[in-house]
């Protein structure tokens, strides 16, 4: 696709550095012969969320957990908020694709369980995991088990428990991708509130071109062989509409069919 | 079970087995096998003796204690084996020969090693119970969802915390079967000791009765012996059911 899209977003949308909160600098990713990544750089605005998004093999979910300290890469940096990433740490929180709950736990600890880790007293953490047990939705359920627990209330604990420690970055790997097609819109719709309500820099791993182009204020393509971002959208036109005028905004559909066209040729 | 309509409590069948043990008793077919009755009212008269409760002791404590290094040293080596490739591939050979080795075979060198005492017996017992609970603490361990790993680290779990909250949970299905079949596999092992090493415990009692041919003490002793494995196995099963319910879901 052309890079009008680019430039038709206004200037002013371009972020000034003060307002980049984490930044990828050249990183490169081997797996022993195997080049993950390739020299990637990007940059993430504070308080929006970005997508990356590509065909599967493209080294998004190994960015992102580049990005949460979790691997480490081959060369290049990382850095959130100005500080070099040498591993997790505080700042950010992730959110996993098979939720990552401690089946043998309650859902209050399994919230609370980021702060557990912190040493926070026991009712200091129980107090703040109920506020966001609530924010997402789950009252009532604090003594429920996960196994009793549907996917997509699965995933809202895993979201509660990485909002509780209140990290300035969260890192979520394709959340919705284990949840059922409306489950999934609603929390898409969820989403749009909480990057709205919340000062919080995301950044979204998924697969679906609908949902990235639903939710993102940028969408990093990355394509394979070798791992590159191809190239960064950043929709401006329906990001204030109400949620459900998104889905049918001119914008909306051309955005996505032009992704699809340049995504096409790297689907088997 | 169901029978003609009727709902049969657990362990019916023993009745029936019980019944053939006094018929085969009663009809006298060889001393080896005095009817059941005999034995139960021999075991009545022996359980409050001295004597009895001496063995009863000696075999306990033995027991316990080999049982208490199996578990506590057994685990946490079965957990850091799974953890740990380098300590894997160090020691995966020497737990597959132990396990099925011929370890009656090893106690003439045990009692050289550690003299004929209490000693010998209690790691006797733990070396027949901690093989199985090892393998079975690292094969909980291997199977952990690795996205549990992920999450700990990612919200900055100490290695203490990743071991405690994650790795030992994550395994304890599997540890609590291993600890069961070790546990039973002890109850051999405490025997084993007893009759080869110093003739103490029941050993010394299955010694004295069979070598006397006191054929329903010899029963009744092993009826006791049976009863106490059987009761500890129930228990530890009892607590695997408790954590079931995640075991399928990890």
């Amino acid at each position: 696709m052309d890079m009008s899209l680019i430039k038709e977003a206004p200037a002013t949308a371009e972020p000034a550095l003060s307002e980049i909160a984490v930044s990828v600098r050249n990183i490169s990713k081997n797996y022993g012969a195997v080049e993950a990544l390739k020299d990637l750089t990007l940059e993430f605005p504070r308080g929006q969320l970005t997508s990356l998004l590509g065909p599967s093999g493209c080294g998004k979910t190994t960015l992102l957990k580049i990005i949460a300290g979790l691997l480490e890469p081959t060369s290049g940096e990382v850095e959130v908020n100005g500080k070099p990433v040498t591993g997790p740490g505080p700042n950010r929180a992730f959110v996993f694709q098979d939720f990552a709950l401690l089946p043998w736990a309650t859902v209050m600890r399994n919230v609370a369980f980021g702060l557990e880790l912190r040493s926070i007293n026991k009712s200091k953490r129980e107090d703040i995991a109920a506020k966001y047990i609530k924010e997402v939705g789950l009252g009532g359920f604090e003594n429920s088990y996960p196994h009793e627990l549907s996917g997509g209330m699965r995933q809202r604990v895993g979201l509660a428990r990485a909002l509780s420690v209140d990290a300035k970055v969260l890192l979520m790997d394709e959340p919705f991708s284990a949840v059922d097609e409306q489950t999934r819109r609603k929390f898409q719709e969820d989403l749009l509130g909480l990057v709205q309500n919340e000062n919080k820099t995301f950044i979204f791993v998924t697969h679906s071109i609908e949902e990235a182009v639903y939710v993102s204020d940028q969408i990093a393509i990355l394509l394979p062989r070798p791992s590159r971002v191809s190239e960064i959208i950043r929709p401006s036109g329906f990001r204030h509409k109400d949620h459900d005028q998104i889905r049918r905004d001119p914008e909306y559909l051309d955005i996505v069919d032009d992704i699809w066209a340049s995504l096409r040729s790297y689907v088997e | 079970m169901k029978l003609f309509g009727y709902n049969l409590p657990g362990m019916s069948s023993l009745i029936i087995w019980g019944l053939l043990w006094e018929l085969i008793g009663q009809l006298d077919v060889t001393f080896f096998v005095p009817p059941l009755s005999e034995v139960l009212a021999t075991l009545f008269e022996i359980i409050g003796t001295p004597a009895f409760l001496k063995a009863l002791g000696e075999t306990g404590y033995a027991f316990v204690v080999g049982v208490f290094f199996a578990v506590f040293i057994g685990i946490p080596v079965g957990i850091l084996m799974g953890r740990s490739r380098l300590l894997d591939e160090l020691l995966l050979p020497w737990v597959n020969v132990f396990l099925s080795a011929p370890l009656t075979a090893l106690v003439p060198v045990l009692m050289v090693l550690f003299g004929f005492g209490m000693k010998s017996i209690i790691i006797t017992t733990t070396l027949f119970a901690i093989w199985i609970i090892i393998l079975n603490s690292r094969a909980g361990v291997k199977q952990i969802n690795r996205s549990l790993v992920e999450m700990a680290k990612s919200f900055g779990a100490s290695p203490a915390d990743a071991f405690f909250k994650i790795y030992f949970w994550a395994a304890l299905p599997e540890i609590l079967g291993g600890v069961r079949i070790g546990v039973i596999r002890a109850v051999k092992g405490v025997i084993i000791g007893q009759l080869l090493i110093s003739i103490v415990g029941f050993g010394a009692l299955f010694e004295l009765y069979s070598s006397n041919f006191l054929m329903a003490h010899f029963w009744a002793v092993l009826i006791v012996l049976f009863a106490l494995a059987f009761t500890i196995a129930e228990f530890l099963a009892y607590l695997e059911r408790r954590v079931a319910y995640y075991a399928a879901k990890r």
